[in-house]
């Protein structure tokens, strides 16, 4: 089976919950079981060839230009936390199973168990880091969506929002260590990366890389100080605690540790950080779980404590203890996820997992009782339980590393072995212990066999694998240390060892940890007389101040004022830019300027008092528009003085629409702008838009006097346009050939905005808007005369010579100035002058093509042109041409841009007349309306 | 030349910023042409001012402007014909809905300033 389909199988399994839904929790949980098992046979059969020593890879290249890869690696390390992940969580299923009521949607349960089974197992399996780091982030996503599974209690909700929060926050962290360590290794593959210890340890990078990683991976194994989400993520229900918290979400921070182990360990920032951090967050856990009352808490504690535990031992950068630290990691999933199923089960049972309301249980719930005390034992280090073994290779490797002082570490790992098993103790004593109660919420009895075989198995497994460590586990350690260690191991497990100083610190740590339990219920007290600092209510502090924050500079700048919004933007884009500019380096401003032509001067003068006067009489909008249309009217023809025909001929035909456009708007707007701002405000306006009109002034002039930093790409189009192209206007052939494709999204998006004009307009034509459009029409003046006689003949003359010039322009636009826009544009002017001239009833009636269906035919022409090319073996969009001579003309040329453009001209045509024509429509539809009235 | 250009192209931003920035729909429609007017202008001016040159083959003639950007100008100056068409059509359906033709939020849709307990993801 290969590696890339057994990360992939629970993907698979995933989707079947979904599509069992209607079959009930049970087939649900058969179909997830199933795909789980087959990972985990596959899994299996590869477990020889990795206990020999061989890496196995599957290899898929995915992104090759960003070194992406989908390759897939399993070597010991993988496959111990394949066996882990895949194996709890086939019990888990099993255990959910019986633990799910009827009223749980069990198919989202089993659908998110089997997502995050997923990203666990790509996690352990990915061999490209970019890979792992989307596995990290699923993983992220879908504790969040089971541990917010109860999405209808508040706990639920603020949990998953804590835990996504803090997780995602190293997530990051993590992609941005991820990618300086890619980058100083010079690949993103694992098998590359754990070769570069040497270049990687001596790069000035990498003290942040390390930082970045180790953020991400103690914010996802709950080290101190980020461990508090994973108390609050105990709102999950329990089988998902106990697949999240024992071998999976917790231990995939250890992982990435683990993995990165032969490159980033040995060096004192290492053994600091990670020691540190791992030491303090056990002493830190073990204590706090001594005092909880809620079973879930005391064991989510002791979790963040052992965690700490594995973490120290990684830190401590030697090959022993990186043994201890696998060992560790194999039998604490064992014992805890057992004991998070015992307190699933007697939280089914009796109805709560207040400490405080149980006791007594022993009797009732012996099988229970039996599984919860062997692994409660375990954990407190007791032999001869797995727990044991490894807690005393811990104490070794404690008691000869030096931290700060040769014995520190020895006094630290004790006393928190002391409250370890003060807390283990508590976890039997507190609940199974004691006389039996009356009060429980519940009549608790012992469940049935499918809600205590999941933890059954595992308690044997406790036993087995401390009774025979080298049998049961010997081989697992072997392979998985090495793995680590990147050297060939040969642990030796054993239960004996003879009288160690190891053995000792676990004597003092059980009789500290009796004595601890005997005075327990006189240290809560003291503890609770003390104000403690709360990690929620600082997290929560923090969020809402970051959220207030954010709040506060968003109504500040969006107060719904658009003109404070866009004076903002205005103001930022200005600063940047003078930034930037005052930054970068600019090329001397000594290109010779063009010497001043009165005509230009006239020009120039003409904008300036257009300009001027527009500002000043920009109340009177009927005024305003016509310094408008003089504007737009000086910038065509500083198009044609300046080189550039065919922009003028597009200008001052666009420049023509507009205006009749504005004018047929101001049929239904006021004609006159209120004063409403006052001087200061004014006066503000004024200064943003003359320091922006500096700026955009200055950078033009800073453009036009610099020479051109490399050669322009026109170049080649000029000199290929004639051969290439088949035409000599480059303007045009850049729009139908080099560009085409710009060219196509252009004409697609100006029929879609024709569309969007066609639509709102529909919705204005009815219901109350037409009843105030209508009141608002019948309360204007209008024109005497409505189609002028004089209008209507000349209108009707020009129509057949526009359409001449049009297609003059249209056919010749491929060697001189025009093509498609201009003419589609021209034909536009002469249609919407019928319009004008002999009113909507008239040219309606006359005209039979919709301009929607001209917009659509534009845009397909176009586009089957381009698919042309493909039966040509081109690519999209390529054109060709040819030279044709018919009988009695001209040789002429026949060029598929020709095609092409007809779609431009079909294209600009149908949206500009079906923009005009819907806003003629309005006032149609609004007579319409005061005539119905009227007669009425 | 040069001079009167980007001066010209100062001018129309500083106007079309005037514009923008008022609180009726039709002044900033305007604002927004004039705005088009002087990117399209900058836009074309980046490929240099160059007089008698146009980018038409022609036996014999060597010297030729930019047509580079005289291409994507072209098709600018189209679309925002689309542009102000759609904002046009807008302001003109909000003018009939709305009753007037302001741009700004009404007063009473906006949040107090005093910060809005309702939202952000405080429990």
């Amino acid at each position: 089976m290969s590696i890339a389909l057994i990360a992939l199988m629970p993907f698979i399994g995933a989707l079947f919950p979904g599509l069992l839904i209607r079959s009930g929790r049970d087939v649900a949980a058969l179909a997830c079981g199933t795909a789980t098992l087959i990972a985990l046979i596959g899994l299996v059969i590869h477990a020889p060839a990795v206990l020999a020593g061989e890496v196995l890879t599957s290899r898929i290249e995915w992104v090759p230009q960003l070194g992406l890869a989908a390759n897939f690696r399993l070597d010991g390390l993988g496959l111990l936390f394949g066996l882990l992940i895949l194996g709890i969580g086939l019990l888990i299923i099993a255990y959910a199973r019986a633990y799910l009521s009827d009223r749980d949607e069990s198919g989202r349960f089993f659908t998110y168990l089997m997502l995050f089974q997923g990203a666990m197992m790509g996690i352990v399996l990915s061999d490209n880091i970019l890979l792992l780091l989307i596995f990290w982030e699923l993983t992220s996503l879908s504790s969040f969506l089971l541990i917010g599974f109860r999405k209808e209690t508040e706990a639920g909700r603020r949990g998953a929002r804590m835990a996504l929060t803090v997780t995602g926050m190293g997530g990051l962290a993590m992609i941005a260590g991820m990618l300086l360590l890619g980058s100083i290794a010079g690949s993103y593959e694992l098998s590359d990366i754990l070769t570069q210890r040497e270049a990687v340890q001596a790069s000035p990078m990498y003290l942040p890389a390390l930082l970045l990683i180790l953020l991400g991976a103690f914010t996802k194994s709950a080290q101190f100080p980020f461990h508090f989400w994973l108390p609050h993520a105990m709102a999950a229900p329990t089988p998902v605690s106990a697949y999240l918290h024992s071998a999976t979400m917790v231990k995939a921070g250890i992982f990435v540790m683990a993995r990165l182990w032969p490159v980033l360990s040995g060096t004192p920032e290492w053994f600091w950080l990670v020691t540190g951090a791992g030491l303090v967050t056990m002493l830190l856990g073990a204590a706090v779980a001594v005092f909880r009352d809620d079973l879930k808490d005391l064991l989510a504690y002791s979790t963040v404590s052992h965690l700490g535990l594995i973490t120290m031992l990684l830190g401590f950068g030697t090959r022993e203890a990186a043994i201890a630290a696998v060992f560790h990691i194999i039998n604490h999933a064992t014992f805890k996820a057992a004991l998070f199923m015992t307190a699933g089960i007697i939280d089914h049972e009796t109805g709560t997992r207040s400490i405080a309301r149980l006791g007594g249980l022993m009797r009732l719930m012996p099988i229970v009782f039996t599984i919860g005390t062997i692994a409660a034992l375990s954990m407190a280090g007791v032999p001869p339980l797995n727990g044991f073994l490894s807690k005393e290779l811990m104490l070794e490797e404690a008691a000869h590393t030096s931290f700060g002082g040769p014995h520190v570490l020895m006094v630290l790992a004790t006393f928190a072995a002391m409250l370890s098993v003060c807390y283990s103790l508590r976890f039997i004593w507190q609940v199974f212990m004691g006389p039996k109660r009356t009060d429980y919420p519940l009549k608790p009895h012992d469940p049935g066999f499918g809600l205590w075989a999941s933890p059954a198995l595992l308690a044997v497994l406790v036993i087995l694998i401390g009774l025979a460590p080298q049998v049961m586990a010997g081989w697992l350690v072997e392979a998985s240390a090495s793995a680590v260690t990147q050297e060939a191991l040969h642990p030796h497990l054993a239960l004996w060892h003879g009288v160690t100083p190891a053995l000792m610190m676990s004597g003092i740590a059980l009789i500290g940890g009796v004595i601890l339990l005997a005075l327990q219920p006189r240290l809560l007290a003291i503890r609770n007389s003390f104000r403690r600092p709360d990690a929620k209510t600082i997290f929560e502090a923090l969020v809402n101040a970051c959220v207030g924050l954010a709040q506060k500079l968003t109504d500040g700048l969006t107060n719904g004022s658009m003109a404070r919004s866009l004076a903002a933007m205005t103001l930022m884009v200005v600063i940047c830019g003078t930034w930037a500019f005052s930054s970068g380096q600019l090329s001397a401003l000594d290109r010779p300027m063009l010497p001043i032509q009165p005509v230009a001067l006239i020009g120039w003068f003409l904008v300036v008092v257009a300009t001027v006067c527009l500002i000043f009489w920009h109340r009177n909008r009927v005024l305003s528009l016509i310094m408008v249309g003089i504007i737009g009217l000086i910038v065509s023809g500083c198009f044609v003085y300046l080189s550039a025909p065919d922009l003028a001929l597009t200008q001052i035909s666009v420049e023509v629409v507009t205006v009749i456009l504005l004018l047929l708007a101001l049929n239904f707007l006021p004609g006159h702008s209120p004063v409403e701002s006052g001087d200061l405000r004014r006066g503000w306006h004024v200064f943003i838009a003359t320091l922006a009109g500096l700026a955009i002034g200055g950078l033009s002039y800073a453009v036009l006097r610099s020479d051109f930093a490399f050669a322009p790409i026109s170049g080649y189009m000029l000199a290929n346009s004639h051969d290439l192209g088949g035409g000599d206007n480059v303007v045009n052939v850049i729009l139908v050939d080099f560009r085409g494709y710009d060219t196509f999204g252009e004409i697609t998006v100006l029929g879609i905005a024709a569309l969007t004009i066609f639509a709102l307009t529909e919705t204005l034509i009815r219901g109350a808007s037409l009843r105030r459009l209508a009141d608002w029409i019948s309360g204007r003046s209008r024109a005497g005369d409505q189609d002028p006689l004089m209008l209507v003949v000349a209108s009707r003359i020009i129509l057949p010579m526009s359409l001449m010039v049009a297609m003059f322009i249209f056919l010749r636009g491929h060697n001189q100035p025009g093509g498609g826009f201009v003419a589609g544009l021209i034909v536009s002017v002469a249609l919407v002058l019928q319009y004008i001239g002999s009113g909507l009833v008239w040219t309606e009636a006359r005209q039979r093509v919709p301009y929607h269906g001209l917009i659509g035919a534009g845009v397909l022409a176009a586009g089957i042109t381009g698919l042309g090319a493909w039966f040509a073996g081109k690519p999209f969009l390529t054109s060709a041409f040819g030279y044709v001579k018919l009988p009695g003309l001209e040789e002429f040329e026949l060029a598929s841009a020709m095609g092409f453009d007809l779609g431009v001209f079909l294209c600009v045509v149908g949206a500009v007349m079906l923009a005009l024509n819907s806003l003629s429509r309005i006032a149609q539809k609004a007579r319409q309306s005061i005539a119905s009235e009227g007669g009425l | 030349m040069e001079l009167l250009v980007s001066s010209a192209i100062g001018l129309l931003t500083a106007a079309g910023i005037y514009l923008v920035l008022r609180q009726r729909s039709f002044p900033v429609v305007l604002g927004m042409t004039l705005l088009s007017y002087a990117i399209n202008v900058f836009l074309f001016a980046t490929g240099r001012l160059v007089v008698n040159a146009p980018p038409v083959l022609q036996k014999g003639v060597t010297t030729y402007t930019d047509p580079l950007p005289q291409a994507l100008v072209l098709t600018a100056i189209v679309i925002s014909f689309g542009m102000t068409a759609v904002v046009v059509v807008m302001a003109i359906g909000s003018f009939l809905e709305g009753g007037d033709d302001r741009i700004d939020m009404p007063e009473a849709d906006r949040i107090p300033e005093t910060g809005d307990t309702q939202r952000g993801p405080r429990a």
